[in-house]
């Protein structure tokens, strides 16, 4: 690597001077995991935006007792399409896609993945299934109104825009499908010599596990999206006891899914999380082998928990029984990596730069979101918790907090690599506080109205409500104040900020021997493979 | 943008097709023996579904599904001839929708 020239000019985001495509078409047809990452990254964000525009929408209808600004068909689609896009456009992609595609292959030493064109298609896949669940909004009989979760007899009856929502469900899962088979590949195949096992650094372990989960169950979500569409089509009855189907099947098949589809969401945010945690506390990572070994663990238990939606749906009293066990069994894996994280903090030399306030912040969130989900996974308390605010409130501290905080943790900890210039720390650490008051005044309050009855997705509420309603949606205001200010400090950051050095955090995983900005080729020799977390002799630069 | 590196990565460590090769492509006959076998099995399954076992219906079919799906992958999709880490996965994901169809009958096989 010529060190003489400025790194600015030959970055990976700028034209490739040795020639191949150029323009828009350098970026759509790419095969460079880092410019597809970047792609990933945009749309992602772009897709955030409009759902939590749809969220604050909801959350000043909501505001108020009463039939205010939105009518009650309106308010159903409002929260649907904030689930639909939310879920399978945002938090499913949002780490292993951006991030993942763009760190995973440096972090083994590799100069991409291995299918590199099945990765542009998958994310092919992604704008296509993307547009298609756009086109369901604006054609048909109206946007759908079943709630992200398509339950059946509804989906089936309702007139509106289901059946090519489903379809864009379909074609969305199978980009996830491909992005995990592409990663698996690449950590069994690409690892530099050197890289064993037990050198991977955990966020590759996390992607390691997210892919197996991604491969192994979303082709369910696939068969289950497709038999939503022939039954409103072909009315073959599956899931029609009047033609001997069964409901609860589609809730079997759909949540055989979409459990394992919160740990494809939470798994890589969590490996975010153990990259960071060290290097801020300058000491090595407490318990390697343990958040290793949890990440499959996670993937694995958190396979066989799915009935634990459906405590209240009429299935056998014995399934009720086995699957509050086994999700009081998934809660291990993942306290194992919390105390495994804290352990790492003790007694470190701690620099509370904004990225390690956001792995912090994704820590307290996820633990208040993870010891609820034990209320909800305890069929007794489940029984009066279940389908009110309660539910609400333990997922968006979980996926929003979780996952939404370790994004952002991501984007902090990474963007001075990928676009080799520096944030301003003051208004990024202004904004972690601002989003953290917000989530917790928007969300806490919904603890309390769940346990006192407060049903979800309800168009109107009693008066008994309203109080903690209007909390709730200033919570909301704090919390866009917050992420208006992060994205905008980002912009700037990356576009006018300061020069980044090399290696500004101190980290000892490969990506930070690279320069920064990230350049079209990262190795032009085999790295040699380092101990990711020792930092003897590694010091932030500058 | 090419990469040298990864091109003798990729072919040093591509065991798994070279077994494939070794063995060679596998004769018309016996693939048309493993088709008739399917073919068989599938009649089998239509067969059982007119006959009334009560729960042992369901355990058949499934019991048959899975011995097709054991022949299609093994001969067709050549898994007998991968090494071990291949058919590992593979048995992976057997053993973890096993388990997914095995806990829903925790459902249905007690349900009221």
């Amino acid at each position: 690597m010529d060190h003489t020239h400025d790194p600015q000019a030959t970055a990976f985001y700028k034209p490739d001077e040795t020639g191949g495509k150029s323009g828009l078409a350098s970026w759509i047809f790419s095969t460079d995991h880092k410019r597809i990452g970047l792609l990933y990254l945009s749309l992602i964000l772009l897709m955030f935006c409009a759902a939590t525009v749809l969220g604050l929408i909801i959350k000043l209808k909501l505001m108020t007792p009463g039939s205010t600004l939105l009518s009650p068909q309106q308010y159903n689609a409002m929260f649907t399409l904030h689930g639909v896009i939310m879920i399978f456009l945002v938090v499913i992609p949002s780490v292993p896609a951006s991030f993942g595609n763009i760190f995973l292959p440096l972090h083994i030493g590799a100069n991409d993945v291995s299918f590199p064109r099945l990765n542009n298609f998958s994310w092919w896949l992604y704008v296509i299934g993307a547009l298609l669940a756009l086109t369901s909004i604006f054609t048909g009989d109206g946007a759908p109104d079943t709630g992200w979760t398509f339950y059946v007899p509804f989906s089936e009856r309702t007139t509106t825009n289901v059946s090519v929502a489903v379809i864009a469900v379909f074609i969305l899962g199978f980009s996830s499908i491909l992005t995990g088979l592409n990663f698996i590949t690449t950590i069994h195949r690409l690892r530099a010599p050197g890289m064993t096992w037990k050198k991977l650094p955990l966020f590759a372990w996390s992607l390691y596990a997210t892919g197996w989960i991604q491969v192994l169950a979303t082709p369910i979500l696939g068969i289950t999206a497709l038999l939503i569409f022939a039954e409103r089509v072909l009315k073959l009855g599956l899931f029609n006891p009047a033609q001997g189907g069964d409901p609860l099947l589609y809730q079997h098949l759909f949540w055989i899914y979409s459990h394992p589809a919160v740990y494809i969401m939470i798994l890589p945010a969590m490996g975010v999380i153990s990259e960071i945690i060290p290097v801020f506390s300058r000491k090595p990572i407490f318990g390697y082998n343990m958040i290793a070994f949890s990440s499959l663990a996670i993937a694995f238990a958190g396979s066989l928990v799915w009935a634990h939606h459906m405590f209240t749906s009429g299935m056998s009293d014995t399934a009720v029984l086995v699957f509050s066990f086994l999700t009081f069994v998934v809660a291990i894996p993942s306290a194992i990596k919390v105390f495994n994280w804290l352990s790492t903090l003790y007694k470190g030399s701690i620099s509370l730069d904004p990225p390690l306030l956001f792995a912090l912040g994704f820590i307290l969130m996820f633990s208040i979101g993870g010891l609820t989900g034990l209320v909800l996974g305890s069929a007794g308390t489940d029984i009066h918790v279940h389908d009110t605010y309660f539910v609400v409130a333990h997922f968006h501290y979980v996926i929003f907090g979780g996952t939404g905080l370790g994004m952002f943790a991501a984007m902090h900890y990474w963007a001075p690599k990928v676009f080799g210039r520096m944030y301003d720390h003051a208004k990024a650490a202004w904004s972690f506080w601002l989003i953290i008051l917000g989530m917790n005044v928007l969300y806490f309050p919904m603890f309390i109205m769940g346990l006192q009855g407060m049903p979800r997705r309800y168009y109107d509420y009693l008066p008994q409500y309203a109080p903690l309603q209007m909390v709730s949606t200033w919570g909301s205001w704090f919390l866009a104040a917050g992420l208006i200010l992060m994205f905008w400090n980002l912009y700037q950051g990356c576009r006018y900020g300061p020069p980044a050095t090399k290696n500004p955090w101190g980290g000892a995983t490969l990506e930070w021997t690279l320069p920064s900005p990230l350049q079209h080729e990262a190795f032009h020799h085999d790295p040699v493979a380092p101990e990711p977390y020792d930092y003897k002799g590694v010091n932030p630069d500058g | 943008m090419t990469d040298t590196r990864e091109t003798t990565q990729a072919t040093g460590q591509d065991h798994g097709h070279d077994h494939g090769q070794d063995h060679g492509p596998l004769s018309y006959r016996f693939l048309t023996l493993i088709w008739a076998g399917l073919m068989v099995l599938t009649a089998i399954t239509v067969a059982v579904s007119k006959v009334d076992l009560g729960f042992m219906n369901v355990a058949v079919a499934l019991g048959v599904a899975s011995i097709k799906a054991s022949l299609v992958i093994f001969f067709f999709m050549h898994l007998k001839y991968e090494n071990w880490i291949i058919k590992g996965m593979v048995l992976t994901a057997f053993v973890i929708l096993a388990i997914a169809i095995g806990l829903t009958f925790v459902d249905v096989g007690y349900r009221y």
